[in-house]
């Protein structure tokens, strides 16, 4: 016997994840980020201080010892995927034009992609040298 | 369950307030600052990344970053990044206080709020003058 479409409650919707077919995991991953980048952020601050007007070897060193380095990737790392969630939601919150909400999504990704990658191999480069 | 009858659901109904009714509470201007200066961040980040890449780049693109940055454009970019990224910060401090269902009262709200902006701004002050004056500025 089926239950009359009447009786379905919205645990049924809740079950299918909802319209974006991801249920809340954007909105834990975006509170994990955020805690991880309360000392993250904190890091970055005392390392830009620490390096203003440095001389651009002291700056590479610094940048590139393992300890800055890894606190450095992991800053740019974390806030990366922060702020993709960030943007997805506000370009879902004000594009409502099919065609101009899959471009700004996937220009979202791309720069998201490219401004980490880019900050990543930059430190990476530092720490070893070539 | 009572049924509807057909023409009620296009009737014309009362929409509820929006924005341009709502008296400016400070509560709402955070929020949506903190939404603005997420964005500004999302393209500041060019920022840290033009930073790194300069640094591992060598001097002479390293020398432009410094140029740049030594202008008052720069400084002016670089003194409302601080900001920002600290208004951020405090003010997602302020919303996972707020997930776990504390100071949400109409008096511990307000206080929140109040406590991220002022926070904000004198953290920003005292980062600037400890990295100008103490640690760095030219040298």
């Amino acid at each position: 016997m089926t239950a009359p479409s009447h009786m379905r409650t919205p645990m049924r919707r809740v079950r299918g994840l909802g319209a974006a077919h991801s249920g809340t995991g954007h909105f834990w991953h975006q509170r994990v980020t955020s805690v991880a980048g309360i000392p993250l952020t904190i890091a970055l601050l005392i390392v830009v201080v620490a390096l203003v007007g440095r001389s651009h070897a002291t700056v590479g060193q610094t940048l590139g010892s393992p300890l800055v380095a890894i606190v450095m990737l992991l800053f740019i790392i974390n806030t990366a995927y922060h702020m993709w969630i960030g943007m997805q939601e506000i370009i879902l919150d004000y594009v409502h034009d099919d065609k101009w909400k899959l471009l700004s999504l996937m220009a979202n990704t791309f720069y998201v992609v490219i401004v980490a990658f880019a900050s990543c191999f930059a430190i990476l480069k530092m720490s070893f040298g070539v | 369950m009572a049924e509807l009858d057909a023409g009620s659901a296009h009737r014309d109904r009362p929409l509820s307030p929006h924005l341009q009714i709502y008296r400016p509470m400070l509560t709402m201007m955070m929020s949506i600052v903190h939404r603005i200066t997420g964005a500004a961040l999302y393209f500041g980040m060019l920022l840290i990344a033009w930073w790194l890449i300069a640094a591992a780049s060598g001097p002479n693109a390293y020398a432009n970053v410094e140029w740049f940055m030594g202008t008052l454009i720069g400084k002016l970019v670089l003194f409302g990044y601080t900001w920002a990224l600290l208004h951020h910060m405090l003010g997602g401090i302020r919303h996972l206080i707020w997930d776990t269902i504390h100071g949400l009262g109409p008096a511990d709200r307000e206080l929140l709020t109040l406590a991220t902006l002022i926070g904000s701004i004198s953290l920003t002050v005292i980062i600037w003058v400890v990295g100008y004056l103490a640690v760095g500025g030219p040298r």
